[in-house]
């Protein structure tokens, strides 16, 4: 025990120090919020090869991995959010919201798609900054707040896309201003050793890897972990807890406005329906990846295994030749799985 | 007996300086409750200002207050005379003002150092300014050492340290970061014999260091340890403001008991 004399409290420094490094690497490895996801994935991934010979190609990988992509972005988003203890259950029909407004505003306005995009970013942000201001303000958990938005957004989407073009979907833009160029960077396709890889999946990968950066690397993302794993703690060590929720659900909002891009540039006229129950896959591929339904803790690396873990179901069921009626049961069955055993791994990091 | 409140007492105990914390006639409000009244408080650096007082008495309020977490509905708060009103916990620090919560106000699952750092984050000096997390590791690994706690690994989520660990870290923070005074929310109370030992030495090292340290505790023994002046809160009231040297440690445990109360309730129950 120390000793009044070796009590040097006004002496304060940082110090730096090349011994003190990450310890234990293996281990870490192991106890990571991730791991029981990426070995599940390896699993999968495994018996699909087996199960499913036409899995085994390299086009089916990429079709695997678009899939994945989608659902990605979007899991990104979410799992961030749900880092930082909140849920959104509107981020599936925010994705069809943010499509049908840039469609419908470009279209009826005469305006460059680019414009019309700029416009739906907008409307996507102030909608994830008012499921954000009403959590913190009325303190009523984001999971009924969003619950709400989700109902609202449905409705306006089918009703408003009536009201504007007498329909259920939108006009097709592929023949409007600025479609091109859109098109390269929100659903383009580009070859490598001879197959064909869309633009989404590279997109995946830089929002999963930004979004680990600003998790462990940066002061915001030491806020996040802490808004969501204590608010009041870091409330009172002086994070701005409300500013920190509110950009998540914007994040979030930017994540779905990406997506509703590409559906829009890729499919040319979006349906004013789709989009709901979607936001569960989201969140299943964020609770797969070791998300914290509670917050506080969990990995982007997770959210994107999750997805992956999503798509090769999705299209190795398909690829299996079974029924794909099965595959809701297979994701179900993979979700209890993931949560038992994600809880075992975490009980285990708290013990060691 | 007292040196009650309307007798703005003892008038600059240490030599005409001007306190770091001082508040004057402090009251709150909430709703129709009254949960202080009439505060008068002054902090100083190089002393230990021992605050005491019941279950109730109002010292969390009291806390919450000089901490910017909640704002008086009555009277001053000055901080180097000049009058303040904190609208956040970040603003009191700004002021050199850190708190140590009853509850600590750690992150259970993040890990020490970052718990350590949370809301101070050091960068590194050059793009893309990411976080300098072996510096934070290094410093958090040296900060507590200067405690005397030795952690194997500052990579260990919080949650996973014993009580008096924990405490010590979110000591080692706030004097880390505290530049001037130190607000400790019963730092002994959930701890053994030795531990609260370690933190009372702490507190006398600050003091030394010049630090205010405002130390709120129910213990009158350990307040007297440490103390250069004590406040005794009673339902939200001030009933004692006096120095060290004209209080006894059994007087201050008799005031801290209930003091007149007491008497009478043990002539009352009448044991002849």
């Amino acid at each position: 025990m120390s000793t009044q004399a070796d009590l040097n409290v006004a002496d304060h420094k940082v110090v730096h120090d090349e011994r003190v490094k990450e310890r234990n690497r293996v281990q870490r490895l192991l106890i990571r919020p991730e791991m029981g996801a990426g070995i599940g994935a390896i699993g999968i991934f495994v018996f699909f090869l087996i199960v499913a010979p036409p899995f085994r190609e390299a086009a089916s990988l990429a079709t695997v991995l678009y899939a994945s992509s989608t659902i990605g972005i979007m899991a990104c988003g979410v799992a961030v959010l749900m880092i930082g203890g909140e849920f959104d259950l509107s981020a599936g029909v925010a994705v069809t919201f943010s499509s049908l407004a840039a469609s419908m505003l470009a279209y009826n306005l005469h305006l460059n798609l680019w414009a019309g995009g700029a416009l739906a970013l907008v409307l996507a942000l102030t909608v994830g900054f008012l499921n954000g201001f009403l959590v913190m303000r009325t303190k009523i958990p984001s999971f009924l707040i969003t619950l709400s938005s989700f109902f609202m957004l449905a409705g306006i989407n089918l009703a408003v896309t009536k009201l504007v073009s007498g329909q259920v979907a939108t006009q097709s833009v592929s023949d409007m201003q600025g479609f091109d160029s859109a098109r390269a960077i929100f659903a383009s396709s580009f070859t490598v050793f001879g197959v064909s890889i869309r633009i989404t999946v590279v997109w995946w990968l830089v929002f999963t890897a930004v979004a680990t950066w600003v998790l462990f690397k940066t002061k915001i993302g030491n806020w996040i972990f802490a808004v969501g794993g204590d608010a009041d703690s870091a409330r009172a060590v002086g994070v701005p807890v409300t500013k920190v929720k509110i950009g998540l659900f914007m994040f979030v909002a930017f994540c779905a406005w990406f997506v509703g891009m590409h559906l829009l540039f890729a499919f040319n006229t979006v349906q004013s329906g789709q989009g709901i129950g979607n936001e569960f896959f989201y969140i299943i591929a964020a609770v797969i990846g070791g998300c914290l339904l509670t917050g506080g803790y969990g990995t982007a690396i997770g959210a994107a295994i999750g997805a992956f873990i999503f798509g090769m179901t999705n299209q190795g069921i398909v690829y299996a030749g079974w029924d794909p009626d099965w595959f809701k049961f297979f994701l179900g069955a993979m979700l209890l799985f993931a949560v038992i055993a994600n809880n075992a791994f975490r009980n285990y990091a708290a013990k060691r | 007996m007292t040196t009650t409140v309307e007798s703005p007492a003892n008038e600059a105990p240490s030599g005409g300086k001007v306190p770091l914390v001082e508040l004057k006639n402090v009251g709150k409000t909430y709703g129709n409750i009254t949960a202080l009244k009439d505060i008068c408080l002054r902090v100083h650096a190089g002393e230990v200002t021992g605050i005491l007082g019941d279950n109730g008495a109002g010292k969390s309020t009291l806390i919450k207050i000089i901490s910017g977490l909640h704002q008086q509905t009555d009277g001053e708060l000055l901080v180097d005379g000049e009058p303040m009103t904190f609208g956040s916990p970040a603003d009191a620090l700004a002021k050199g003002i850190a708190t140590v919560y009853q509850n600590l106000a750690v992150v259970p699952l993040m890990p020490v150092w970052r718990n350590f750092f949370l809301g101070q984050e050091i960068r590194k000096k050059s793009f893309p300014f990411s976080l300098d997390a072996n510096a934070m590791r290094a410093t958090t690994l040296t900060e507590l050492a200067k405690m005397g706690i030795e952690l194997p690994d500052v990579d260990a989520p919080i949650g996973s340290l014993s009580g008096g660990q924990r405490q010590c870290v979110a000591i080692a923070r706030a004097v880390f970061f505290g530049a001037r005074v130190l607000i400790l929310d019963e730092p002994t109370a959930a701890l053994g014999v030795k531990q609260s030992g370690v933190v009372l030495k702490y507190i006398t090292a600050a003091k030394e260091a010049g630090f205010g340290v405002v130390f709120i505790t129910h213990n009158p023994h350990h307040a007297h340890m440490v103390g250069d002046h004590f406040v005794l809160l009673n339902r939200g009231r001030q009933k004692l403001d006096c120095a060290y040297d004209d209080i006894t440690l059994e007087h201050l445990t008799q005031q801290m008991a209930g003091g007149d109360e007491l008497e009478a309730l043990s002539h009352e129950l009448g044991r002849k």
